[in-house]
């Protein structure tokens, strides 16, 4: 139960939003703020960020408007003498600050608990070394690595581990400053430029090409685990998570081997002994059952958010409520308002999450993507098939594409373009299998899984058999299909040369329509109470009744981008 | 491309018709039809014995993506899948994927259904279908491929466990300890539990007298249908429970311990198939997500004396575990044995085995 002791709480957020820590911890800052007030918990919040919704006079007791740095959080500690402190909740920035305000001892002298999981056990998972130590205990696989302070050493290890290696940076905030060397030369530019910011990088076995998956995992104090999500990156190993099209769930995973990578994240959870929420990311080899575990997150992260907006579990409010002792079993599933928090959510849709870049703003930056984060925001589509989602995630971006089929984008050079990825690479792939390029080749250029690439041939197959029509020739089956694998009216009408409004008109005739369908955690097990909904032609029948006369339609924001953020939310 | 499939519909009880496209092979098959929202482990889920008689629903919608792996064997059980072919009566997806991608696989999920003459139908609305399932309970149907018509058949009247088990006894030889399987319709997995435990298995009828056999212990294996229905297996747990030796029931064998013990057994309305049930361990807080795949359960209300419930629901408070409160006799509703499905609670094979010592 509760930890009743606790009747005032400090909460850090995130800051400003900046590439690699947006609105996420916006939501998970406030989820925890709303979790704290159920229990009659006083909550204080510092977060310079004018445009978060946590900052809104109705959710934290008192909000300070102050940078999230040490000086300012202990001055705030010190007038506010709360009980405990949430870490966990405003990123990297603010997990940074609480283990420097515990090692000043800050925490202690004020008498302030750190709720959830321990410094020790933050610092476990941020300080390299330590954490490639903690997983080795249990006999686990990481790859290879060793924590350098020069340039010097940097070539002197990464001679050992062998060419190519991955260079990081520790408590590095979006990849910033990491990258891939191929060749001594590179390795000694990419240190040099990594020194001039940080004291330490870190040199590594590179896993390009390798699966990437997350989970997303769970843990009370009672010791109960639950993975609530798990996610693949469509872009393998070498791509920044946060450059990645993301997909929920794992699609190319037998069952053994997500199992396995399953109980491995739960194996390493409770041996760090982390509480509340985090964040596993793995590398599997795309020809075998083997795997390294990259890195844990003992935080809410960007991939947190996506989980528990992927799967309506609500992810930052349960793992508040986990922080001040209750276990999985005491809450219960806000979506079905029946059954229990402690459980895993079956998805019965796809989740397709796309990155918004805004690079063609700034003159002389690389369009390559890699594993520095770059983009600036992100759009999440759902879909009952993967052509369905992609292609809507891909509109929603709202760059003026219309979806990957009739996308335009023009290649000097594709075999390159689909070497080195750029924020094109898609619709490099959607054009090389225009061209006729081969699933196998493409995979073998760009490292995509053939299952994705196959996915985009039938957008390719299916943007050539509407060619064939005129709108009055076209079939309904065709039609339905079309609208099944994610096309607007608008990509209709270009391929049959005709206008979306009569695309639209002829698709009603035929009675080609979507359906509105909810997300509610347990595939349909038991009904949903609330109004989590998406649209999709791969279905028969509504799941939800229109009664209601006097509704109002709110647009949204859309994805970040530069010039419209989190103020719109 | 779904374009030239071959249209096919799934008929239900109720007179509801959904329409497909068959991906399977082109014949048409009357059973119960049931769901599994579980999302991967199509090639386990469909070789599980459990499904004998059912029609298989699969929640999620993209099924097929890993393809199906080869006839790989060890231990003389095949490695990928659970056991000798494919149970389900006929398969219902929402959307085939007809490229599949995995470095174990060897042949499509199509091809695979082909070969083993059991209908798949893609192009369902599966949760429109799910939700119909939840609200009437559990119904019979049946796969329609052309004009081949069937009528329905309610696969329960018949004694399913008699179907799908041995014939004759088995032996697995590992240490020199030794369980005895009584094969309901097992799983390979729950036999592999033991042999990576360095027991001997024998594997035996559902209808075979095992107590003359010197074991260490008796394992109930999982089955199709209605415990009632295996009355032999009933009597011969009834005088083991006289014995002494421990006792480890699973799924269908939890609710034939039950039987045994003199509880009664009830049909759920659609049942738990799924890899995400969470069962409390009673008197604890400690929840495991588990595996299920069943129809029936013990009702708890009728436990004898000396009877205690071992594992509860957590979310619609049905029994999922039976103890005795002093002999070694466990039942559990779930699969520790996983496969697919979450792994947390294998723990059990080893608490028994130490029961065992």
């Amino acid at each position: 139960m509760q930890n009743m002791k606790i009747k005032k709480v400090l909460i850090l957020g995130s800051g400003a939003i900046r590439i690699g820590q947006a609105g996420e911890f916006d939501y998970s800052g406030s989820q925890a703020i709303k979790a704290l007030k159920e229990e009659g918990i006083k909550t204080v919040l510092i977060n310079p960020n004018i445009a978060t919704i946590q900052t809104s006079d109705y959710l934290a007791d008192k909000v300070y408007f102050l940078p999230i740095e040490s000086g300012f959080v202990e001055k705030v500690i010190k007038k506010e003498k709360p009980d405990g402190v949430l870490l966990s909740f405003g990123g990297q920035t603010a997990l940074n600050v609480g283990v420097e305000l515990f090692e000043c001892g800050v925490f202690e002298k004020y008498h302030v608990k750190v709720l959830g999981t321990s410094v020790e056990v933050i610092k476990n998972t941020e300080d390299r070394d330590r954490f490639v130590k903690k997983i080795q205990e249990i006999h686990l696989n990481v790859p290879p690595s060793k924590a350098v302070s020069t340039v010097e050493d940097a070539i002197c290890v990464a001679k050992r581990i062998g060419y190519p290696v991955m260079c990081r940076i520790a408590y590095a905030l979006g990849g910033l400053g990491s990258g891939v060397a191929y060749t001594e030369k590179q390795l000694q530019d990419l240190a040099k430029k990594a020194f001039s910011f940080t004291k330490q990088i870190l040199i590594e076995e590179y896993l390009g090409g390798w699966k990437e998956l997350e989970y997303e995992v769970v843990r009370d104090r009672y010791d109960n685990c639950i993975v609530v999500c798990s996610m693949e990156n469509v872009d393998p190993m070498g791509i920044h998570t946060g450059e990645s099209i993301v997909t929920a769930p794992v699609q190319t995973l037998m069952s053994s081997e997500n199992f396995m990578l399953r109980s491995l994240a739960i194996k390493v959870i409770r041996h760090l002994g982390i509480i509340g929420e985090c964040n596993i990311q793995f590398a599997l080899d795309p020809k075998s059952e083997d795997y390294r575990i990259i890195e844990v997150n003992a935080r809410l992260s960007r991939s947190s958010a996506l989980a528990s907006k992927a799967t309506g579990y609500p992810l930052a409010f349960i793992a508040a409520k986990l922080v001040l002792g209750y276990s999985l079993t005491e809450i219960q599933n806000m979506i079905t308002g029946e059954t229990s928090a402690c459980f895993e959510p079956a998805l019965d849709y796809v989740v397709v999450k796309y990155p918004r870049w805004d690079l063609q703003k700034f003159r002389r930056v690389s369009q390559t993507i890699g594993s520095e984060m770059k983009s600036v925001g992100e759009v999440m589509a759902i879909g009952r098939s993967f052509e369905e989602a992609l292609q809507k995630a891909v509109r929603m971006l709202d760059v003026g594409l219309p979806g990957l089929a009739c996308s335009d984008c023009v290649f000097s050079d594709l075999e390159k373009e689909l070497k080195e990825p750029t924020d094109k690479r898609l619709f490099a792939i959607m054009e090389a299998l225009r061209r006729g390029y081969s699933i196998e080749t493409i995979t073998k250029l760009s490292k995509v899984d053939p299952w994705f690439i196959a996915k985009i041939q039938n957008i390719v197959t299916l943007e050539k058999v509407l060619q064939r029509y005129s709108l009055s020739t076209l079939p309904a089956a065709v039609l339905k299909e079309v609208k099944q694998k994610g096309f607007s009216d608008q990509q209709i009408a270009l391929l049959v040369k005709s206008t979306a409004k009569d695309v639209r008109v002829r698709r009603k005739k035929l009675g080609v329509i979507p359906f509105v369908k909810q997300i509610d955690t347990l595939a349909a097990e038991y009904p949903a109470k609330t109004n989590y909904l998406y649209l999709t032609y791969n279905a028969c029948n509504d799941d939800i009744v229109f009664k209601d006369k006097n509704q109002v339609v709110v647009l949204g924001g859309g994805a970040y981008r530069i010039g419209s953020s989190v103020e719109f939310d | 491309m779904e374009l030239k499939r071959q249209p096919a519909k799934l008929v239900l009880k109720d007179g509801s018709i959904f329409d497909g496209y068959s991906f399977g092979a082109n014949t048409s098959v009357a059973g119960e039809v049931v769901f599994n929202t579980g999302m991967i482990g199509y090639p386990e889920s469909l070789t599980d014995p459990s499904y004998q008689g059912q029609i298989l629903v699969m929640t999620y919608p993209l099924i097929g993506n890993y393809g199906v792996p080869g006839d790989e064997r060890s231990d003389g059980l095949l490695k990928y899948f659970e056991s000798e072919k494919i149970h389900v009566q006929g398969l219902v997806v929402a959307d085939y994927s007809e490229v599949y991608s995995h470095w174990n696989a060897k042949k499509s999920l199509s091809t695979w259904l082909k070969e083993q003459k059991i209908p798949g139908i893609s192009g369902v609305d599966t949760r429109e279908l799910t939700k119909t399932l939840r609200k009437s309970g559990t119904m019979l149907g049946k796969i329609v491929y052309g004009k081949d018509n069937v009528s329905f058949d309610d696969p329960n009247k018949r004694n399913l466990v008699a179907e799908v088990s041995i014939k004759r006894p088995i032996l697995y030889e590992g240490g020199k300890k030794r369980v005895v399987l009584v094969d309901c319709g097992t799983k390979n997995n729950i036999i592999r539990a033991f042999l990576h435990r360095d027991f001997t298995v024998l594997r035996v009828p559902w209808n075979y007298n095992f107590l003359n056999e010197n074991a260490d212990g008796i394992v109930l294996s999982n089955g199709p249908g209605d415990p009632k229905k295996c009355k032999d297996t009933i009597t011969f747990v009834q005088r083991a429970l006289s014995k002494n030796i421990p006792i480890l029931g699973i799924c269908l064998g939890s609710q034939i311990l039950g039987l045994a013990a003199g509880a009664r057994t009830y049909k759920l309305k659609y049942g738990h198939r799924s890899h995400n049930q969470p069962c409390v361990e009673v008197g604890t807080k400690r929840c495991y997500i588990t595996s299920q795949n069943h129809g029936y359960a013990v009702d708890k209300e009728t436990l004898p004396e000396d009877w205690r419930e071992w594992f509860v629901n957590n979310n619609d408070d049905t029994n999922e575990g039976i103890i005795h409160i002093s002999k070694p006799f466990f039942g559990t509703q779930f699969h520790p044995e996983a496969s697919p499905g979450p792994d947390d609670t294998e723990f059990l094979f080893d608490l028994f085995i130490r029961a065992m010592r």
